[in-house]
């Protein structure tokens, strides 16, 4: 098994990261208030590029940080329009409940 | 055991017990807050693995971008209010068994992936330095057109938030 410098080997980071991603999607499934929804999408994210960077330290490789630092940039992007999206929301049907918000469902 | 892998737990499980209080939290200040600590434990995972350009860029983003608009908005959207709508009981216990399904997937399949990667020479991996060179070499066009991804969402959120969209 590979140690690091630190000594911890790399399962623990694929663990770690596999239950930061699942607790995330639990609570994409079991929330209902919007702004909930993309924290726990924040998270689900953040545990993809602590992977990420684990792999990279692991292997020696540099260009994985760099699609790190580019997801944070899509990241920011992300959360600026959706909460704009989130605030019109809000003003026009006076809710962030995400079981109202069902115009959209078929 | 030596100091680093004491740090390794700690920051885990901080980070693990902060993600679940993200959820499980009625208030959403309260899941902003919890996620500010589970962001620095993150940070603090990336230190330890000798990302220090990382860490600090991911302290300036998220705990002092993303975290100040989220308070922004829960703030003016007054959902600081301890009633919230829960989803029905089958719904959740039907979601807890799926994510347990996908969590016992996850592990059961690295379980038997033997993780033998070639060691490359970690030193000055992750450094400002190979990073800003790597940043300003070999990934200079998508360093560019991410400053257009970020003026497209300025516009986008300013033209959203604005009274009467036309």
């Amino acid at each position: 098994m590979m140690q690091s410098i630190s000594g911890i080997p790399l399962n623990y980071y694929i663990y770690l990261s596999a239950a930061m991603f699942c607790i995330g999607a639990l609570g994409v499934m079991i929330r209902r208030n919007a702004i909930i929804l993309f924290m726990c999408i924040e998270l689900m994210l953040n545990a993809v590029n602590l992977l990420m960077v684990a792999f990279s330290q692991y292997l020696g490789d540099n260009n994985a940080q760099v699609f790190v630092f580019f997801i944070m940039a899509v990241a920011a992007a992300e959360v600026a329009v959706g909460l704009a999206i989130l605030i019109m929301i809000y003003r026009n049907a006076n809710t962030s409940d995400t079981e109202v918000l069902n115009q959209l469902k078929w | 055991m030596s100091i680093s892998q004491y740090v390794f737990w700690f920051l885990s499980f901080v980070a693990l017990i902060c993600a679940l209080m993200v959820v499980f939290s009625k208030n959403p200040v309260y899941s902003v807050l919890y996620l500010i600590l589970t962001f620095f434990a993150i940070a603090g995972h990336y230190v330890l693995l000798n990302a220090q350009f990382l860490a600090a860029v991911h302290i300036i983003v998220y705990a002092g971008a993303i975290m100040v608009l989220f308070l922004y908005v829960i703030m003016m959207l007054n959902l600081n209010k301890e009633t919230e709508p829960v989803k029905k009981p089958t719904i959740k216990f039907i979601s807890v068994i799926a994510i347990g399904m996908l969590m016992l997937t996850l592990t059961a399949s690295f379980k038997g992936a033997e993780t033998t990667l070639s060691a490359g020479s970690t030193a000055g991996i992750g450094t400002v330095e190979a990073l800003g060179k790597a940043l300003f070499n070999e990934f200079l066009l998508p360093f560019e057109v991410s400053s257009i991804l970020f003026l497209s969402a300025m516009v986008g959120s300013v033209y959203l938030s604005k009274k009467n969209l036309q």
